[in-house]
């Protein structure tokens, strides 16, 4: 017989509740006909959705999130592949200090490391605004790269490495023919990370956006500030979508058990 | 001339102490050459360092009287096995094979015939598209094999290779490696700490302790005519008996006693000799029976143990202790006065 936890069954209830009650009223919020938020709706309609694609704030910040997240994804995977490979590969003096240093802005609270940003690179140093939210994505999908190149590495046998280079390939063409191929899956899956991170980003982007350069959660934000209607629910449901896509694409590749390593 | 040399070679991991030091080794043309040692010694260190894994801190490697100390791994022509087989996981068995030829630039028609041939070689036609972890154990010993022989390497280097495997299949196994060498004639070096693989498919094992090669010598010599306390221990000469030699007489050697002992070999030898015995060659016999003066000492059973084949005994003498196998039927019991005679060719002088 099974033991009942009620207590626990309670909980659990709770925390789902929680956890998808919100998502449960901004879904059927998104399908409302009237020009404000309704929970629950008084009827179905889909003109928030088509809405969407008519604000043009959206449009364009949407190309930028694309734009800031692809180039940041090949920006952090030249600067975190190497690094990874460094840090599970050799044995040096700071490693420790440098593995610290990599994962920090996950450590640290994105309020604190956009402002930080935001007084260093655009205060004094005038960067414009474009680089200046691509740095700041870069600095926080490193960390993602890294973890899951390293997490990939880790199970590598570099002896591998050492019998192409007995067959004949120097140590680059190995990197790119042996090690690259073996690390597939930790590469997949730290894209589709990277790209959620950018993606979703706001506490570093609300700093580093400013005129004409804006990412879609920046947007979103801007858009809550003058409008009430739906079409915030439907945008919201949209983006869920494409996040849970996402999870389960990297569910494939990696297994969720990489969340809670 | 030797096909390689190493000359004076210091190897170490770290600033404090040296693996290697004042290393020297050479092997000639066609050779295989064993490396044997307990572990630590430094076989796979040697090992590495000829592959160019490893870097000398001093000293010299000469391939062919060509300076090699310095270049990298793979300007090397040298096939490596490892203990791991080490094989691309990512690859089949026909890439894994045909992976140092496409790097070559081989045109693909000569490599397909290049690795069905040595596929068919090492017994592993119609594997080809499988992929390594689809393989038993020695199927992926028989593709390390198969791809570090495919290039026609200058040298071929195994760390251990069989280890990993069972009994049955390590013996079916090492001789299909001194096979193929026999029938590609290439040079080998090979690492094992198993002494009956070592001597078995050698023509040259070299003993190592501590980083240094003790002797170097064809099996048979090295099985009859350990040269050092260490050799001599490590392949069974658990007895070392140490005397003093004068120089001169028919028995020129003295155990503490006094006892005269005649030992082949030792002709001329003066002041402290220390000489190897098996404990197979050891005779027991009961005390009291007639013995001659020479090589020969009266004992008293320490221990007894069956070893199955026969029993062993632990034997006090005024001369020492001796470890002796005795394949008779009554076994001496505790405490029983026995004669321990040393056949004078069976007594190896060592350093
Ligand atoms: N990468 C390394 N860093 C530091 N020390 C090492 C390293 N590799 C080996 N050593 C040390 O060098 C010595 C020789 O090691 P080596 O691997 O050559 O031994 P071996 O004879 O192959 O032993 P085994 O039979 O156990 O494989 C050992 O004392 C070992 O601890
Ligand atoms: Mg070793």
């Amino acid at each position: 017989m099974k033991e009942k936890h009620t207590l626990l069954g309670w909980i659990t209830f709770l925390v789902f509740l929680f956890l998808l009650g919100p998502l449960v009223i901004i879904i059927g919020a998104s399908f409302g006909p009237d020009n404000y938020l309704t929970f629950p709706p008084n009827g179905f309609s889909l003109k928030w959705y088509e809405n969407v694609f008519h604000v043009e704030m959206f449009w364009t910040s949407f190309k930028i999130s694309m734009l800031v997240a692809l180039l940041g994804i090949v920006l952090s995977f030249l600067l975190g592949i190497p690094a990874a490979y460094a840090l599970s590969r050799y044995q040096f003096k700071g490693k420790g200090f440098f593995t610290s240093f990599f994962i920090s802005p996950i450590i640290i609270p994105g309020i604190v490391f956009g402002y930080g940003l935001l007084k260093y690179l655009v205060i004094t140093y005038h960067i414009p605004i474009f680089p200046g939210v691509l740095i700041g994505h870069v600095v926080i999908m490193i960390p993602y790269v890294i973890r899951v190149i390293s997490s990939s590495l880790m199970n590598f046998d570099y002896s591998v490495e050492e019998a192409a280079m007995s067959l004949g390939a120097s140590r680059l063409k190995t990197f790119f023919v042996v090690v690259l191929p073996n690390i597939r899956s930790g590469i997949i899956a730290g894209i589709l990370l990277a790209f959620l991170e950018s993606f979703n980003n706001v506490d570093v982007s609300v700093f580093m956006t400013g005129p004409g350069v804006s990412t879609l959660p920046i947007s979103m934000l801007n858009y809550v500030e003058y409008y009430f209607d739906p079409t915030i629910a439907a945008i919201s449901v949209l983006f869920m979508l494409m996040t849970a896509v996402l999870i389960a694409a990297i569910e494939r590749t990696l297994g969720l058990r990489f969340f809670t390593k | 001339m030797a096909l390689i040399e190493l000359k004076n070679i210091t190897v170490a991991y770290d600033q404090k102490h040296n693996i290697l030091e004042n290393f020297n080794l050479s092997v000639e043309e066609g050779e295989f050459v064993s490396l044997l040692g307990p572990s630590g010694c430094g076989k796979t260190t040697t090992l590495r360092l000829i592959a160019g894994f490893n870097e000398a801190k001093d000293g010299q490697f000469l391939f062919k009287g060509q300076d090699y100390t310095k270049v990298p791994v793979h300007k090397r022509a040298f096939g490596f096995v490892f203990q791991s087989h080490a094989l691309f996981p990512h690859l089949s068995v026909y890439d894994n094979v045909a992976f140092g030829l496409k790097l070559r630039k081989t045109d693909a028609k000569q490599i397909r015939t290049k690795v069905m041939d040595i596929l068919e070689a090492v017994n592993l036609k119609g594997f080809e598209n499988r992929y390594p972890s689809q393989l038993s154990g020695g199927q992926r010993q028989r593709v390390a094999i198969a791809r570090s022989l495919v290039i026609q390497p200058d040298l071929l280097l195994f760390d251990e290779p069989l280890s990993s495997l069972d009994a049955n299949l390590r013996v079916q196994m090492r001789m299909e490696i001194r096979r193929i060498q026999q029938e590609l004639k290439v040079t080998t070096v090979y690492v094992s700490h198993d002494q009956e693989e070592c001597f078995s498919i050698s023509d040259k094992v070299a003993i190592m302790n501590k980083g240094v090669i003790e002797q170097l010598d064809t099996p048979p010599l090295i099985y009859k005519k350990p040269k050092t306390e260490f050799v001599a221990r490590f392949v069974g000469f658990e007895n070392i008996l140490p005397m003093t030699g004068s120089g001169e007489g028919a028995a020129p050697l003295k155990a503490k006693d006094g006892t005269p002992f005649v030992v082949e070999g030792a002709a001329g030898m003066k002041g402290t000799v220390k000489c190897a015995i098996r404990p197979d060659d050891i005779r027991i016999a009961k005390d009291g029976e007639e013995r001659g003066a020479d090589n020969s000492t009266a004992g008293r059973i320490q221990v007894t143990t069956y070893l199955g084949r026969g029993y062993q005994y632990v034997v006090e003498t005024a001369i020492g202790e001796f470890l002796v196998n005795s394949h008779g039927e009554a076994p001496f019991g505790h405490g029983e006065t026995v004669r321990l005679d040393f056949p004078p060719d069976k007594l190896v002088p060592v350093d």
